[in-house]
């Protein structure tokens, strides 16, 4: 039996203006629960990828169905909803706001979505902190700046906050280009076990095609992106 | 709410801007406030200070001139009202009562008033309200003297206090200092917040007394011996004033209507040179002159806010480039571009709000711990110095003004973070 998909797009084409297509999509599916791993160079289009499957973007023409929920015909706040409700993004680099502490950077996940803070297992704090301990981060270094904190250590907060409330997606740019080998393996095997826990679907991206036996399924940019393979040819 | 707190934390975040930008609204709100303030706290402080005077007379010179050294003891009289015209005033049919003010001498910086008994009962201030004795009574003899309850406790006075007099408004040595005339304290007259507080109020006689051997303008040591001995020797004399600086005037209650006509009869005798003023037109032309001041100080310190607020528009939008990452993940976590927008905007109201308040309490705390120094060196009594509705009006408009300022920064932010989506590579 087909799994139901968590992403699909169907004829999609981006481009900032009409006549410069830099992504065009004939077809892409990711099935719910899948751990998908999306390669690419720079500027194949990864980050444009991302941006319209969270709804930042809208493309010029296609589909994008998130869950079965045509995005491309949501109007914005709609989408804004959809991403904060749904969707946990890990960035590359610098994914805390340094103003916040280590929970108050967890829960910023249910600041913009009623529904990952009900989903939250008893209360916002509590869910923050047992995600916090659960990626070995407890104690007083709940209490320290995040700014004091080393880079695995913001990467682990940033994967709380993606699973805060248990969202049915996670995106993770590139989160692991800063780290050495050993830190990139232990990030990524914690990054599969809780969203295998949490049964969300996980779409990882890298430039790094080593990091593909990770994951059920690798995808690389070139066989999506037509454009950019068009690009290329010529 | 959730916004407004992420707002308060990105701003403590980026403390040293954000105080800096606090302090430049506040000093701008506290000048506005302060400038306002002092302007309300004079003109109470003027308009409480007589009341129930129907005229005051003296030598033609201005009516504004007239009430400021008489009513405030500010400045001078350029000439002054003989005994004789005084009297042929007071007896007229219309007035009802009159109380001669003879001024020109000091002690220790404060102006002395010779005066009749009748001004201790006829002299109102504050819409009517007497003046009233913490201790001791008027004075009875020649040499006694009632101070107001600044002098009292500026100087440590009590009753039965010896004083000297100084001639004049005072500083040139002992030679000016009445010094052969001692007068003693037999009374201290309650606060007033008015210029009494700061007055020593003497008899008319003895202010003759005192300047017997002082024609010429300056002590002649041989007249004032000679005088000593006479009055020592038992020989009685005449300290009927020959002349006065000023008098007040109440008139009949059925004569009120006429106060127009005995004011112009007065201002336009053949003998004398003599003015009569009502003391609310007096104060009226009195704003007149100073409300183009006014105006202007008002403007300037407008202006001030401006500058104020102008700092919250450089504060926010100097820190938007560094924030774009801030923006992103507020982005990737659910929040929309309207979401960006009035973050930013609230940052502005949080700065102009909260600003505004600082300088709100620190005009107040100024002014309140300035009044008596304010007091005591210009002779101002601040008045009404408690908050009150136009502050949360200025506090009010303020905060608009700089949620305005933050249309700018946010429309800015607006645009960035539909740009940047959440692919901002800082």
């Amino acid at each position: 039996m087909k799994v139901p998909a968590a992403v699909e797009f169907e004829s999609v084409r981006f481009g900032w203006t009409t006549d410069r297509v830099l992504l065009d999509v004939p077809s892409f599916r990711v099935g719910q629960g899948e751990r998908l791993f999306l390669r690419g160079a720079s500027g194949s289009g990864k980050s444009t990828l991302l941006s319209l499957i969270t709804g930042v973007l809208q493309p010029q023409d296609g589909t994008i169905r998130l869950f079965g929920e045509d995005v491309t015909r949501l109007p914005t706040a709609a989408r804004d909803r959809l991403r904060a409700d749904r969707i946990g993004v890990i960035f590359q680099m610098f994914n805390l706001l340094p103003f916040l502490s280590l929970t108050g950077n967890v829960m910023l996940a249910g600041q913009f979505s009623a529904r990952r803070r009900k989903q939250a297992e008893g209360g916002a704090e509590a869910e923050a902190r047992r995600l916090l301990e659960r990626l070995g981060l407890a104690g007083d270094m709940l209490k320290r700046p995040v700014r004091d904190l080393s880079v695995g250590q913001q990467q682990r907060v940033a994967v709380a906050r993606a699973l805060f409330g248990s969202p049915d997606l996670v995106i993770a740019d590139e989160p692991t280009s800063a780290l050495d080998t050993l830190a990139r393996d232990r990030f990524i095997s914690l990054l599969v076990d809780e969203t295998t826990r949490t049964g969300a679907t996980l779409i990882f991206v890298s430039h790094d095609p080593g990091l593909a036996g990770h994951f059920d399924r690798a995808v690389d940019m070139a066989e999506i992106n037509t454009a950019h393979a068009q690009a290329e040819a010529l | 709410m959730a916004l407004l707190k992420l707002a308060w934390q990105s701003l403590r975040n980026r403390a040293s801007s954000a105080v800096l930008t606090l302090v430049a609204v506040a000093v701008s709100v506290a000048l506005f406030l302060g400038v306002e303030k002092v302007r309300e706290g004079v003109r109470s402080s003027f308009e409480s200070t007589i009341s129930d005077t129907d005229l005051i007379v003296g030598a033609r010179s201005g009516q504004v001139n007239l009430l400021l050294y008489t009513v405030f003891r500010l400045g001078n009289a350029t000439a002054n009202v003989s005994w004789e015209a005084y009297q042929e005033i007071a007896t007229r049919p219309e007035i009802e009562w009159t109380v001669p003010m003879s001024l020109g001498d000091s002690h220790r910086g404060y102006r002395v008033l010779g005066t009749s008994g009748e001004y201790f009962v006829r002299y109102k201030y504050g819409g009517g309200r007497e003046l009233a004795f913490q201790a001791g009574a008027p004075f009875a003899d020649i040499y006694e003297a009632v101070i107001g309850a600044e002098v009292a406790e500026a100087l440590g006075y009590t009753l039965g206090q010896e004083i000297v007099l100084t001639h004049g408004l005072g500083g040139v040595g002992d030679s000016s200092d009445h010094k052969d005339r001692p007068f003693t304290v037999v009374g201290i007259l309650k606060r007033t917040g008015t210029p009494v507080d700061r007055t020593i109020h003497v008899s008319l006689e003895a202010i003759t007394a005192i300047h017997v051997g002082w024609e010429s303008g300056v002590r002649n040591p041989a007249a004032v011996e000679a005088a000593r001995r006479l009055e020592e020797s038992g020989v009685e004399f005449d300290f009927t004033p020959r002349d006065i600086t000023a008098f007040l005037v109440g008139l009949k209650p059925e004569q009120r209507r006429a106060i127009l006509n005995v004011r112009y009869q007065i201002n336009t005798g053949r003998g004398e040179a003599l003015q009569a003023i009502v003391p609310g037109e007096a104060l009226r032309e009195l704003w007149q002159v100073t409300g183009i001041v006014e105006t202007a100080l008002v403007a300037v310190s407008g202006f001030v806010i401006v500058v104020g607020l102008v700092s919250i528009l450089v504060s926010i939008l100097t820190s938007l480039n560094e924030r774009r990452r801030e923006m992103a993940i507020l982005r990737a976590v659910g929040a929309g571009p309207g979401h960006v927008f009035f973050l930013l905007l609230l940052e502005a109201a949080i700065l102009a709000l909260v600003g505004a308040l600082l300088g709100w309490a620190l005009v107040y705390g100024l002014l309140n711990l300035l009044a008596p120094w304010i007091a005591a060196t210009y002779g101002v009594v601040l008045q009404g110095l408690s908050p009150g509705l136009f502050d949360l009006y200025v506090i009010g408009v303020v905060t608009l003004a700089g949620i305005v300022m933050g249309l700018w920064p946010a429309v800015r932010a607006y645009r960035a973070s539909l740009a940047d989506g959440m692919t901002v590579k800082v």
